[in-house]
């Protein structure tokens, strides 16, 4: 599934009759436009003032790449919720794959921060862990 | 119930934790009152990440952020006490950081006598060595825009709709404008495309975003949300749901040009216009409240102008990152768990007077809005962190720091924004008088 959506990626890449895309850099406050002209795998970052803008620039062309943090339904829990996110970045196109997924997903208390809610989110190979502890209700009453 | 503490903490969220944390480690019996029923303020609702970075070096989410400084406290003794009995029990040792949960601290006299109520205890009345104000801000509502129009129901602050979302597992609209774009209504605007929400614009008065750029780039610009610069709310629609609201461009004064006026459909309006500093205990106590922030004049100490009394977090002054608040609130613990163990030596003859007679005013000028702290007392330290924001974008942008009249600071920035609070570290041997932190344009 992963390298599903590199392809589709680079296909669009190979396709788009305007390569040049541009991007507000997020490294820091100074917030440079970025311009990209794509050339396959390396493609020519401009607009930068730093070494750190062009390697995101890059990465945001090749292959955008983002955190999803959300919550899940607790059976049993002092609270209703517990809040997850995935253990590093995902594909930003499979965004909302994963949020739909954790949409129908249940948790039994008690849940430690760091536990394993799914092994893999959304096929991309991402675990999807609790930033929640949730002793359960017993234990609050 | 009457208690004592040498240092009690108003406020559980990363503030109060940090302040109670490090006055523990002075050696200080603390106790922290928190009005929620768990500790963690604002983090626990805070579920997405970028949490961290500056304080642990790595990227957490706002509960993770949290549950670290609550794992420092338990160590230190804190459970969450449903019980005010229940620790220090005989046969262990005294526990030295207390949490009293679903406790609300009513007033603050400034002879630090603490009075607080809950539904355990009644009445509490605590006799604090030391008190660290920590309790945060509040949301702007709309009452406080007066947004002309109906009151129906839909219009949430930014922050009540994550709460809604986030914890309680509601959605609080299906078609939203966002007014605002500070971080809170940025990142809702995201938290609810997610959702399956349609959020169909962020209306800001201003004519840039007082939120992180990774923010605009990451929640509204990812999904396409348009963000409308110099533009507001005029007008609220509907009788019992909200059907709808008027926009309007603004001029340079901030004033709704009514050509503009255009009707946008939508259910809900969530508001993310600004937090105000909590600090009706502040106040009620007498110390002095500095009109820029909204919270206490305090020294370096995170001292107000009441010997013994100190403030943090964004009671004291509104942070854009945690991490901030977290040295802040230690800077605050530390002085308060020292002015605890020494208050009779500081209330002698030089004690409380020299307390209060602060003795460098710090101000700011040119583009600076505020600078914390506003006073530098005898600072034991060699160095001092200014803290400070500016009301405009300059980009780039020239800051200069003087004291009584001679330059002890001066860098150039690429750029300032009113978004992000700055700071620049002064030598203390180097105080000659009045500090001023002046921030103008600089040459290209």
């Amino acid at each position: 599934m992963e390298t599903r959506t590199g392809m589709e990626m680079k296909t669009e890449i190979k396709t788009s009759p305007d390569r040049k895309r541009e991007f507000v850099c997020i490294v820091c406050p100074v917030g440079c436009s970025l311009i990209i002209d794509g050339e396959g795998e390396s493609p020519r970052v401009s607009g930068n003032q730093c070494k750190r803008g062009e390697v995101y620039g890059k990465q945001e062309y090749l292959r955008p790449m983002r955190m999803v943090t959300s919550s899940v339904a607790v059976d049993g829990g002092a609270q209703p919720l517990c809040s997850v996110k995935t253990e590093r970045e995902i594909d930003k196109a499979k965004i909302f794959e994963a949020i739909e997924a954790i949409r129908s997903m249940r948790v039994r208390a008690p849940v430690e921060i760091g536990q394993t809610i799914a092994q893999d989110i959304a096929g991309t190979g991402v675990r999807l862990i609790a930033t929640t502890a949730d002793a359960g209700r017993s234990h609050t009453a | 119930m009457e208690r004592k503490a040498d240092v009690v903490v108003i406020g559980a969220g990363p503030a109060g934790l940090a302040a109670g944390v490090a006055a523990a480690d002075q050696g200080a019996s603390v106790l922290i009152l928190e009005r929620d029923e768990r500790a963690g303020g604002i983090l626990r609702q805070c579920i997405h990440n970028g949490f961290g970075l500056h304080y642990f070096g790595e990227e957490l989410t706002g509960p993770e952020y949290a549950a670290r400084f609550i794992e420092q406290a338990e160590k230190r003794g804190a459970g969450m006490g449903r019980s005010s009995a229940s620790f220090g029990a005989a046969g262990q040792s005294p526990a030295t950081i207390e949490i009293l949960s679903d406790t609300m601290a009513l007033s603050l006299s400034p002879e630090r006598i603490v009075t607080a109520v809950n539904g355990r205890d009644g009445e509490i009345t605590v006799r604090a060595g030391a008190v660290v104000l920590a309790m945060g801000c509040r949301e702007r509502t709309r009452g406080a825009l007066g947004i002309a129009g109906t009151r129906p129901a839909g219009i949430y602050t930014a922050g009540a709709a994550q709460r809604l979302v986030n914890l309680e597992g509601y959605l609080p609209g299906r078609e939203l404008v966002i007014l605002g774009s500070g971080d809170i209504g940025l990142i809702m605007a995201r938290r609810m495309t997610w959702e399956g929400a349609s959020v169909k614009m962020v209306c800001e008065l201003m004519p840039y975003s007082s939120g992180l750029n990774r923010n605009i780039v990451q929640c509204v610009r990812d999904y396409d949300i348009p963000l409308y610069f110099s533009t507001t709310v005029t007008r609220v629609h509907g009788r019992e749901r909200v059907e709808g609201v008027t926009i309007a461009d603004v001029d340079e004064n901030r004033r709704p040009i009514p050509e503009t006026e255009r009707f946008v459909s939508c259910d809900t309006l969530l508001l993310s216009v600004g937090l105000l500093p909590e600090n009706e205990l502040t106040r009620g106590a007498g110390a002095e409240i500095d009109p820029v922030t909204g919270g206490a004049v305090v020294d370096e100490r995170r001292q107000t102008s009441l010997p013994g009394v100190f403030a943090c977090g964004n009671a004291l002054q509104v942070h854009d990152l945690v991490d901030h608040v977290s040295r802040e609130a230690e800077t605050a613990g530390r002085y308060a768990a020292e002015f605890a163990a020494s208050k009779t030596l500081l209330q002698s003859s030089r004690g409380a007077d020299r307390l209060n007679m602060g003795k460098t005013r710090v101000i700011g000028s040119g583009g600076t809005r505020y600078v914390v702290p506003q006073i530098i007392s005898e600072s034991p330290s060699e160095t001092v962190d200014l803290f400070f924001r500016v009301g405009e974008v300059f980009k780039p942008a020239r800051l200069t720091v003087t004291s009584g009249g001679n330059i002890i600071a001066s860098r150039r920035k690429r750029v300032m924004t009113p978004g992000e609070m700055e700071n620049i570290t002064i030598r203390t041997d180097q105080i000659n008088g009045e500090i001023n932190v002046h921030t103008q344009a600089d040459a290209q």
